[in-house]
């Protein structure tokens, strides 16, 4: 039953699920070192993430007293999740065969049960900083995932399609039309990047500081090698936030599964737009200053805002 | 046809006839209540399951009629069991098969006359739902609307010795009862004084109504099902309602009573009435999405965990309304694929609804045995004593959150797919609607996600609260049966939607002449229109977490270890750490309350730093009670008040009305 063009979908698949687990601690080193240039420091190198992961797992886990096995799994659920949600965002070659079974919307489906679960896992130990991270990562998201959508619904109506490969395909055929509805739905992207990766001026992932914290609120009672797959899968949603962005905003040069030959290209402007795309969130965040967390909504709903402008100007204008 | 075969509507009546018969059986066995819990109920449960197999069996075939010469004198009884009759029956089976076993283990402990009445008035509210599906006139479907509404009173005020529970009671026969009337007076309309004779939907069906009264049956049937279906701004019963009555009595209520309202409406939307406008779509859009943002806004702030479900059930509405509105809009501009679309997403979460939100009301049971509590700030912690209800209602969490891959997100994603489809609409207005919907049910189904966390997050995770709780104990087996049934039912609804749409078809074929169809050709992907611009593949996407969680768990372990140790917690350092001071249910609600502030009733009572003895209290109410319910009571007392005058209890004042009325008639006429 399987013809060659199968195996080779597969192959493809599969190297690619490899890659973004392997390249995005990297990513989250290459963003930190940027950040550290910025700050006039030397910073840690791009290899700094993969020694903290290194030296979590040779860790032994210290597990609190009445933790529920609920506590134990969602490491293991968040990190398949942001692993799979990674591996089937087209950034390299379009088409792979698992694209048929999420299209954009499971996409944030997949974001949200990861979510949910560590929001549950926050709150399992019964801490008050679990439970504060818990209900400010729910404010968060929930203007944060509904922008996220209409983003993703303009990108939708433009190319008639939710299938990621067919948005890539669409934009990337369209060579350097601006689409008024899509720069709406960019700001308001970049907005929700922020907010969704624990990014200034939402949240900060580099403080402890109780007043401020959201995703570290959450995280702070795992330890070693829970806290190295969460930590993993961190980096795994920066990656993918960052391959939706160039998908939709900058898919050229992507290849058709099985072009050997323009896979070197390929995978040089991926490095090229990932390295180019993480220098400038570095960028952002130097710029801007950590708000207080009731503005935060005021910052999503203005991003849901665009997202939703975006959609109507589509509606309106067709373009 | 063989005319010994037995019809689906034959099975049907007769699951009605028993329905009737146990209920009457455990009346008269109220002195055995063992009978009654380890007997009768677990026998409802097993009929259901018949009504739901012989609905999935009569849903692709022709209808059926029956009339039965019952009733009044030359007013025979009109039967139908059509496709969308036979969808409605296999959600009412599928869910009550779960409430029913539920129920053989929930009422255990109760006794004497109160389980007797109980299980008199739970089967016949069973039966009558039925025979709201069945009924093909007028006249029956009101006496079984009725029946449905007194037996569902009785059930709610079970606890009649609260005041608490007699006034949700009242409140929710009072708004039964005019949407009734609503309801009622559709009918009137849509027979269009051809007489008692057309009081039969068929001849109904045969009446073309001019655009004007085609729109005030509309309306009224939107204000009658809509009252019972919990539409702002006639919800203010069912947040009273549904915390008030029995646990799976409260899930029958929300997960299937309230899909009565959906198939009515349907009924006298897309059957009865021949021709529809396009403002009647934009106007349910309106209101469902008003509904579904209200509701979950509600839900977020609420400590009760009955009344959250509620407000839940509330949101869901509204989002079945929106799917309802969205049909309409399709149906009219031609568009018929669609709304096949949007018509299947509506019945799809119809089914979905009944599921999770019946597991969840029946878990919130389980709890109210375990703990005796309702307020979720008194609880917490009970994944610990309560495994497999925190595991059972976990599913339903994740499912009711519109999270793949349950059945929450397959409804939720058809819906967004047809808002995505909609550009190209002929009226441009409508056409700028259909985005900011789409908005705003993006933002209701967020928002649901977190009032689940804090649903399922105050309930079962953290500290215990309470050190009563320490006792806590388990869902009984058959408790633990019903929550497994409809547990599985969302994991299956989620799993196999090509399946199910392939059911709904005959549904949509009925009502829009147009179906879905699955256009991948292939079990494993739900692609609605076409490959190219949707799918989606839940069995893939499961496998493909489970696998990927799986390798992930065995790379841990090869290349590491497993070790692990068990310690006081760290919270940042902080060394005392006790039970209050976790988030309570308001408090998680906080954020909400505070976006949200200007459509909220605040109270809040904040003491002083040097309060000695310290007293904190807010409330969040519904504002619409004081700007339109308030002043109602107080016009109709006033009115009432004026017709007072007349009455004086004298007789021959009386008289004298009588003798006047007399002569004015025969003066004029």
């Amino acid at each position: 039953m399987r013809n060659p063009e199968q195996i080779l979908g597969i192959i493809f698949q599969l190297t690619q699920l490899l890659l973004v687990v392997l390249a995005a601690p990297l990513l989250t080193g290459w963003v930190g070192q940027c950040q550290a240039w910025l700050q006039n420091r030397s910073g840690a190198g791009l290899l700094q993430p993969y020694r903290v992961l290194n030296k979590l797992f040779h860790k032994d886990a210290v597990i609190a007293d009445n933790a529920s096995w609920l506590f134990r799994i969602t490491p293991y659920i968040v990190f398949g999740c942001m692993w799979l949600a990674a591996a089937i965002i087209p950034i390299i070659a379009v088409d792979l065969p698992f694209s048929r079974a999420a299209d954009v919307i499971a996409l944030v489906g997949v974001f949200a049960l990861a979510r949910m679960f560590i929001a549950l896992a926050a709150m399992d130990i019964g801490t008050s900083f679990g439970s504060m991270g818990a209900r400010r990562e729910m404010l968060v998201s929930f203007l944060a995932e509904p922008a996220l959508l209409m983003v993703l619904f303009t990108a939708s109506l433009i190319s008639q399609s939710t299938q990621l490969t067919h948005i890539v395909e669409t934009f990337a055929h369209h060579r350097f039309i601006l689409y008024p509805s899509l720069a709406f739905a960019g700001i308001a992207f970049v907005m929700i990047l922020l907010a969704e990766n624990a990014r200034i001026p939402v949240d900060n992932p580099s403080t402890h500081l109780e007043l401020t914290m959201i995703h570290e609120a959450m995280i702070l009672e795992y330890s070693a090698r829970h806290l190295a797959l969460i930590e993993w899968a961190s980096s795994l949603k920066l990656f993918a936030y960052l391959s939706v962005g160039i998908a939709l905003f900058l898919p050229h040069g992507m290849i058709e599964v099985g072009n050997w030959a323009g896979l070197p290209l390929a995978m040089g402007l991926l490095c090229g737009k990932m390295l180019l795309a993480g220098a400038g969130l570095a960028l952002l965040e130097a710029s801007m200053a950590k708000m207080r967390i009731f503005r935060a909504p005021e910052f999503l709903g203005t991003a849901f805002l665009l997202g939703v402008l975006g959609l109507l100007i589509h509606f309106l204008l067709g373009a | 046809m063989d005319a010994f075969s037995i019809l689906p509507i034959d099975v049907v009546c007769t699951v009605i006839l028993l329905w009737i018969a146990q209920g009457l059986l455990g009346l008269a066995l109220q002195r055995a209540p063992q009978v009654i819990c380890r007997v009768i109920f677990p026998l409802s449960a097993c009929i259901s399951l018949l009504l739901a197999a012989t609905g999935l069996s009569a849903l692709g075939g022709v209808a059926n009629i029956a009339v039965l010469p019952l009733g009044l004198p030359d007013l025979p009884i009109h039967l139908r069991l059509d496709a969308l009759s036979s969808f409605f029956l296999i959600l009412l089976g599928g869910a009550s098969f779960g409430i029913s076993l539920f129920s053989a283990g929930y009422f255990k402990k109760t006794r004497g006359r109160v389980l007797g009445l109980l299980c008199l008035e739970y089967h016949l509210f069973l039966a009558s739902m039925a025979l709201v599906l069945l009924a093909d006139d007028a006249y029956l479907f009101m006496v079984a609307w009725e029946t449905m509404a007194l037996s569902s009173y009785f059930l709610v005020t079970t606890d009649h010795a609260i005041p608490e529970i007699r006034r949700a009671g009242f409140l929710y026969l009072l708004i039964a009862h005019v949407g009734a009337v609503a309801i009622l007076l559709s009918f009137g309309v849509m027979q269009a004084g051809h007489g008692i004779g057309a009081y039969t939907f068929g001849a109904m069906r045969e009446v073309t109504l001019t655009g004007f009264w085609s729109s005030v049956a509309f309306l009224l049937a939107l204000a009658g099902f809509g009252a019972k279906a919990g539409l702002l701004p006639m919800h203010v019963w069912l947040p009273e309602a549904h915390p008030a009555a029995p646990s799976p009595v409260s899930a029958l209520m929300s997960g299937v009573m309230l899909k009565m309202a959906i198939y009515g409406l349907l009924r006298v939307t897309f059957d009865l009435l021949g021709t529809q406008l396009w403002w009647w779509g934009v106007l349910a859009l309106g209101l469902g999405l008003i509904t579904a943002v209200f509701g979950v806004m509600f839900a977020a702030v609420q400590g009760d965990m009955k009344r959250l479900l509620a407000y839940s059930s509330i949101e869901n509405i509204g989002l079945l309304m929106v799917g309802i509105g969205l049909t309409l809009i399709f149906h009219v501009y031609g568009k018929h694929t669609l709304a096949a679309l949007a018509l299947t997403a509506t019945l799809y979460h119809s089914l979905n609804h009944a599921f999770f939100k019946s597991l969840l009301f029946i878990g919130t049971g389980s709890i109210l045995h375990a703990t005796g509590e309702r307020n979720m700030g008194q609880l917490g912690g009970l994944i610990h004593p309560m495994p497999w209800v925190s595991v059972l209602m976990l599913v339903g969490v994740l499912a009711i959150s519109g999270l793949p891959p349950l059945n929450g997100f397959v409804s939720e994603w058809l819906l967004l797919q047809a808002f995505l489809l909609s550009p190209g609409l002929p009226n441009s207005y409508v056409n700028m609607l259909v985005p900011v919907a789409a908005a705003g049910i993006a933002l209701a189904a967020a928002l649901s996600a977190y009032v689940m966390v804090k649903f399922y997050g105050v309930i079962f995770l953290g500290q215990r609260r309470e050190n009563a709780h320490k006792v806590a104990h388990d869902a009984d087996y058959w408790e633990r049966a019903g929550l497994l049934w409809l547990a599985a039912g969302c994991v299956l609804l989620g799993l196999a939607p090509v399946f199910v749409i392939q059911q709904i078809d005959a549904v949509s074929q009925m009502l829009l002449g147009a179906h879905l169809g699955n256009a991948s050709a292939n079990w494993m992907f739900l692609a609605p229109v076409d490959t190219h611009r949707a799918s989606y593949g839940p069995l893939y996407f499961l496998l493909a977490v489970l696998g990927v969680m799986l390798l992930t768990v065995l790379l841990v372990r090869r290349l590491y270890h497993g070790r692990s140790k068990r310690g006081p917690a760290w919270d940042c350092g902080y060394p005392l750490q006790t039970a209050r001071m976790q988030d309570s249910a308001e408090g998680f609600g906080q954020p909400i309350r505070r976006i949200f502030e200007p459509f909220f009733k605040i109270e809040n009572e904040v003491p002083t730093p040097f309060d000695t003895e310290p007293k904190y209290h807010g409330i969040s109410e519904d504002k619409l009670w004081y700007l339109l319910y308030l002043p109602l009571k107080a016009l109709t007392e006033k009115l009432s008040g004026w017709v007072s005058l007349l009455q004086h209890g004298r007789i021959h004042l009386y008289l004298a009305y009588t003798f006047v009325t007399l002569i004015v008639l025969l003066v004029f006429v």
